[in-house]
């Protein structure tokens, strides 16, 4: 008697734990609210900031519940996105930019839609080919070179201008940028270099600049804050690989003009763009966010929160960045198609350059 | 007749819970994602993963990882055994902060120690003379840094167990001080020297934000070769080949842990209360306190960060942590993120607890067949295989299996407390089971014969030696998830972020007040983890912290 | 002089003093033992004369020198515990001449005298073995082997038989005393087994609560306790004082003064026509006596023994004798 009365026991005791975890995995799961499309997912990179205000509107206007995914850098997103396509983590996706929109593109990740009514200036920016079906502009960036000035005017050494004079040995040992291996911001400087030398000269450019001792980071964060002479951590280099909207940001407290500034002519333009995913829960939603995404409102929240520029050109700029943050006339180009075509050779080819 | 049949269900179904965890949220989604390399475009071509190991870049990436790791080994283990020395045979006040503050290291996010790491060698750091920056020895010094702990407690452990009068038997002989330790000590200590040495092998080889931080592009090892592989690459049959190299060899470490492991005696658990220290311990007390303060160099170099600001010091970016940083750089403020922080950890202490506890309960049976024994011993094992596989696998695999009924979690809260419970549940284990192994199995046989069943065997045999055991183990993982970034970092996060997501988030946002913060951020998690290690050091459990 | 002196040591853990002021002399060539109850200090004496234990004053001292700054391995003795404690990484072989390794004697010497001290122990061919095999008298003989292999200045025993079982004890006993003799070495042992020490040693020290009690030859000791506490720990069945003991000193000694005296079991003796009378309470029948319990006329409950061929049984009223020599008369009152 006693022996089977342990044997119940010992089952209950099975049975009770079987379901204390069926019950834990079973809880979390509540999809209700995104089939009748009151939440809406939207994946994004981890760069992605938006004020609440903003949201709030949003919220206001369609009754829609916007849940933001953060997932990684861009690559990250990409990817995740092509290794999920056709049951997709979300129902749109923002921040794909032109350097990996071809690939999400020709993976077949994203749904056709193309917004009715959009500002006249987002056609600059638009993909081209059938990529314009699939991907909306939302915001732009230029990257570049960006000097601390206080830097060079202390030690009384003239500014290098181009990226030819990046590898004169009067620069060397003080610049930075991250490895364009993991690193968006990294990547966009290697296309820079490659659209301004051609796609056979870019070598022997890296070579000159390695030889002039760049420093490669893993990523912006290291570069910018840790090594350069203006960032947080009041690293030695006074050249780092950042934005054309980073100036600002060095405004001193009680100052009025920023301690660095950036190098028009280095910049490489940065599209992102936003898009449905194919396979979508709640596409319509999506839709929607995105007509939001080039209201006026949203387009001028973009640069205070994200520190990019608006693809609707005709909304105003913060006063510092009109002054301090000018954007590239002249930003060096290399197409989408060719960037998706050759970016695995040529991170190789980087590769084994910067570890030779 | 059909009793042993029940009896053996019974344990079978007790096992299957832990076991169909482990299988849905670790083997099946790191299993897809391997498979996604084999089967590329829906085919099978095992050929392309093969040739990915014949890659030159592919071998340097191997040497590197073998190296780095090896060498950093060795290091922890020369500088963690005297430290183990002195803070488990030795008594003297304040012995306890120095055991917590070792273990602090362990659980700090790799992403916060590796910035605090960068700003202190930096070339315009402290310790920029050195000119350690981007070279292999900082990343070396970070892999040592985040290990000597595993060294220290579980040498430590091993040695406050130890007989000493096997030592003073030969000193009695006329053994000199040194010599006793070389023929007595050291091959006494040695099982647990190399269950610490595979383990720490095993988390070096593995680690990912120090070489990712430290290393640049320039060295990478599997670990960041996976992630460059997957993440920017998307080749996926060079992952595999690698996810796949990754687990061989770390089962064959586990296996040679558990074998060393398995030649020792039971942890004993009534140590004798440390001697107090005498002239000729201070060479070894000098080198504990140097061991100490190089650990917590990096972390002194946080402090000063957060109380710095263009404008000198200050408290700012303390109160900064209510606010979602400068020029709204979070989606909720720091100090919400340190909220949601602490119900992770909370459910994922929980669910490692619940698991942990029943994985060690069974690994600490002692079956009379081999073929039994060897069975405990696979399960052992198993349960050790997240300590070592990559997180992006892991980050990955979540996303492409677990996306149908009825593991359709993907989006689910309680992703990250699982997969945290997953990183934690092994060194619940490893806490929990030697001290349930070094009951002796005639005391639960005394009380079953004298009536009770198996859940009051359990009450009043197990639970009685093993509570604080479980309450340190609590902790531990409660420790453990609150550092946790790895595996958190590739799920998809949303609304409620960790505080070290927010922390990365913050390093990544421009600003000097951003960055005070991330440094404020990193202090505040630094303090947290050290407090819940300083409760769990209370409940004196020796095997915390060691395998 | 030659031996071991110990002068005024005290031995302190935190707020307890675990050894208080304690003399004690080990003769050259003599074996003492330190007997006491488990607490009563005598363990960390033995680890104090190693020197594993700083003392808090007082002095050690071996062969007129100093041994305060002399560490634990260049004293010359050899220390042996309750269990041995032999390498259990190394061979019975390499245990043994473990000691003669670190004194850098040639290899061939090493096997040499490995064997014939495994031969004096009676483990004749037991090199290769591994400690884990073995059993735990023998395993004790290996330590004895070991802590004997360099010739010691002084062999400390640290209650060398306490974990075997009684036969195994009773022999190792008998041939720990023949070895120990044989090679005239100076020990100390400590236990808290009497039987053991009067097995082994020639000297004897009692300990309790830190403070020697008593000491002396064995013979000493015995026959004259240094009170009832010390009779009773050396296996005296009872200690009588006041009336019983006034009644049993008129019957055995009326000249002495004492007024407490200890009776071993066999001091009272079922004896016709003996001067005490008294009722058996139960008599339980031994192979070589019948033990009995009586209720004593005048004197109380007392244990007592009979021949075996006295056929006695509970309630039976006999009379009882007095063995005077297996009495020991205490100083002051019990």
């Amino acid at each position: 008697m006693r022996t089977r009365k342990n044997r119940q026991r010992l089952l209950q005791l099975a049975a009770i734990t079987a379901t204390g975890a069926l019950v834990l995995s079973g809880c979390g799961s509540s999809s209700a609210d995104t089939a009748n499309g009151k939440v809406l997912t939207i994946a994004t990179h981890d760069s992605w900031a938006m004020s609440k205000s903003v949201m709030a509107e949003f919220k206001a206007e369609t009754g829609i519940t916007v849940r933001i995914a953060k997932n990684g850098d861009v690559g990250e997103l990409t990817n995740k996105l092509v290794l999920t396509k056709g049951d997709p983590i979300a129902d749109g996706v923002f921040g794909i930019d032109n350097t990996f929109a071809t690939r999400a593109i020709d993976e077949g990740v994203l749904a056709r839609y193309t917004p009715l009514i959009a500002p006249a200036s987002l056609r600059q920016f638009e993909l081209t080919g059938n990529g314009q079906s699939y991907l909306t502009p939302i915001d732009y960036g230029d990257v570049c070179i960006n000097l601390d000035d206080t830097w060079f005017a202390k030690h009384k050494i003239a500014e290098p201008k181009t990226l030819d004079d990046l590898v004169d040995p009067k620069y060397k040992g003080l610049m930075v940028t991250p490895a364009a291996t993991t690193s968006s911001p990294g990547l966009a400087f290697l296309l820079a270099t490659i659209g301004h030398y051609g796609p056979t000269g870019w070598k022997a450019y890296w070579e000159k600049l390695l030889d002039n001792g760049v420093k490669i980071d893993a990523g912006w964060t290291d570069a910018y804050e840790v090594d350069f002479t203006a960032g947080g951590g009041h690293g030695d280099r006074p050249i780092v690989l950042s934005y054309s909207s980073s100036p600002p940001f060095t405004v001193p407290k009680g100052g009025t003009k920023p301690t660095t500034s950036a190098l028009l002519g280095t910049c490489f333009r940065q599209i992102e763009y936003a898009g449905v995913l194919k396979g979508a829960k709640n596409p319509q939603a999506m839709q929607k966010f995105i007509s939001f995404m080039i209201n006026k409102q949203f387009q001028a929240a973009l640069p205070d929160n994200m520190y990019v520029y608006p693809a609707d050109t005709s909304v105003a700029l913060p006063a510092d960045w009109s002054t301090w943050a000018p954007v590239s006339p002249d930003p060096i180009s290399v197409s989408p198609a060719d960037i998706t075509k050759n970016r695995t050779q040529w991170l190789d080819e980087w590769r084994d350059l910067t570890t030779r | 007749m059909g009793g042993r049949w029940i009896d053996r269900l019974g344990t079978a179904a007790v096992a299957a819970v832990p076991l169909l965890v482990l299988i849905a949220f670790f083997l099946y989604p790191v299993g897809g994602m391997v498979a996604r390399g084999f089967w590329p475009g829906g085919s099978f071509h095992p050929g392309g993963v093969w040739d990915v190991l014949e890659r030159s870049r592919v071998h340097r990436v191997l040497w590197f990882t073998v190296w780095t790791a090896g060498l950093a080994t060795a290091l922890a283990v020369v500088l963690g055994v005297p430290v183990a020395f002195v803070l488990h045979r030795l008594s003297f006040p304040g012995q306890g902060l120095l055991r917590t503050l070792i273990v602090v290291p362990f659980v700090m996010p790799t992403v916060v120690a590796g910035v605090a790491f960068r700003e202190l060698i930096a070339a315009s750091g402290p310790l920029g003379g050195l000119h350690l920056d981007g070279t292999p020895t900082a990343i070396v010094a970070a892999l040592v840094f985040f290990n000597v702990s595993v060294v220290v407690r579980t040498v430590g452990s091993f040695w406050e167990g130890l007989d000493r009068r096997t030592e003073e038997a030969a000193a009695a002989l006329g053994a000199s001080p040194l010599r006793v330790f070389g023929t007595i000590t050291l091959p006494a200590l040695l099982p647990s020297i190399a269950s610490a040495a595979s383990v720490v092998f095993l988390f070096c080889s593995t680690s990912f934000g120090i070489v990712l931080t430290l290393g640049g592009l320039r060295y990478a090892n599997v670990e960041t070769e996976i992630y460059q592989l997957t993440t920017q690459e998307l080749d996926l049959q060079g992952a595999a080949a690698l996810s796949v190299l990754q687990i061989v060899v770390i089962t064959g470490l586990l296996v040679l842990s558990h074998r060393a492991r398995r030649g020792s005696p039971a942890l004993s658990r009534q140590a004798r209360p440390g001697r107090r220290p005498r002239w000729r311990d201070t060479a070894v007390i000098a080198w504990s306190f140097l061991v100490v303060a190089m650990l917590m160099t990096p972390l002194a170099t946080l402090v000063e960060e957060s109380l710095r600001s263009p404008d000198g010091w200050t408290l700012a970016n303390y109160r900064a942590l209510q606010t979602t940083g400068s020029d709204d750089a979070l989606l909720v403020t720091a100090s919400s993120a340190l909220r949601n922080s602490f119900v992770i950890a909370v459910q994922a202490a929980g669910i490692a607890l619940v698991l942990g506890v029943i994985v060690s309960y069974l690994v600490s049976r002692r079956p009379r067949t081999g073929a039994a024994r060897r069975l405990t011993g696979l399960f052992d094992g198993v349960f050790m295989l997240p300590l070592g596989v990559s997180a992006v696998t892991l980050g990955f695999g979540f996303l492409i299996t677990l996306d149908r009924p009825p593991l359709d979690l993907r989006t689910s809260e309680l992703l990250i407390p699982i997969a945290q419970a997953m990183v934690a549940l092994p060194l619940v284990v490893r806490t929990v089971a030697p001290v349930l192994t070094s009951i002796d199995p005639r005391q639960r046989e005394a009380a079953a014969s004298l009536g009770a069943g198996p859940l009051r065997v359990l009450a009043v045999v197990d639970l009685p030696h093993a509570w604080r055991a479980v309450l340190a183990s609590i902790g531990f993982a409660f420790a453990v998830s609150l550092g946790e970034f790895g595996a958190t970092s590739f799920l998809a996060r949303d609304d409620s972020p960790t505080l070290p997501v927010v922390i990365y988030d913050l390093i990544g946002h421009p600003g000097a007040a951003n960055f005070g913060m991330a440094m404020a951020g990193s202090v505040v998690l630094a303090a947290a983890t050290g407090a819940a290690m300083l409760m769990v050091d209370r409940f004196r459990v020796a095997s915390v912290g060691a395998f | 002089m030659t031996g071991l002196a110990v002068r005024d040591l005290t031995v302190r853990f935190g707020s307890t003093t675990a050894v208080d002021a304690v003399d004690l002399e080990v003769p050259g060539g003599s074996v003492t033992a330190v007997l006491g109850p488990s607490g009563s200090g005598k363990s960390t004496l033995l680890r104090a004369v190693a020197g594993l234990e700083a003392p808090a004053s007082g002095s050690v001292a071996y062969a007129g020198v100093d041994l305060d700054r002399v560490p634990v391995h260049r004293r010359g003795f050899a220390l042996m515990f309750q269990d041995g404690q032999l390498f259990a990484h190394q061979s019975v072989a390499r245990n043994v001449g473990y000691p003669l390794r670190l004194r850098h004697r040639p290899a061939s010497e090493i096997t040499a005298r490995v064997s014939s001290l495994l031969d004096l122990v009676g483990l004749a061919g037991f090199e290769d073995r591994s400690p884990a095999t073995l059993s735990g008298g023998e395993r004790q003989r290996v330590a004895l082997a070991r802590s004997l292999a360099v010739e010691p200045r002084m062999l400390l025993l640290d209650e060398p038989l306490s974990a075997l079982d009684a036969g195994l004890r009773e022999r190792l006993a008998a041939d720990l005393a023949a070895i120990l003799r044989a090679a005239g070495t100076t020990t100390l042992l400590v236990t808290h087994d009497h039987e053991e020490a009067f097995a082994i040693a020639d000297r004897i020290v009692l300990m309790r609560e830190g403070r020697v009690v008593q000491g002396g030859t064995l013979d000493d000791v015995w026959r004259a306790p240094a009170d009832a506490w010390a009779a009773r720990f050396l296996g005296y069945a009872v200690v009588l004082d006041g009336g019983p003991a006034r009644r049993l000193r008129d019957l055995v000694d009326p000249a002495a003064t004492w007024a407490s005296v200890a009776l071993r079991r066999s001091a009272i003796q079922l004896q016709d026509g003996g001067p005490l009378s008294g009722t058996v309470l139960a008599a339980r029948v031994g192979p070589e006596q019948v033990r009995l319990e009586l209720e004593v006329d005048g004197l109380g409950r007392i244990e007592g023994v009979a021949d075996p061929g006295h056929r006695v049984q509970a309630g039976d009223r006999v009379a009882l004798g007095v063995v005077p020599d297996r009495l020991a008369a205490l100083p002051g009152p019990a």
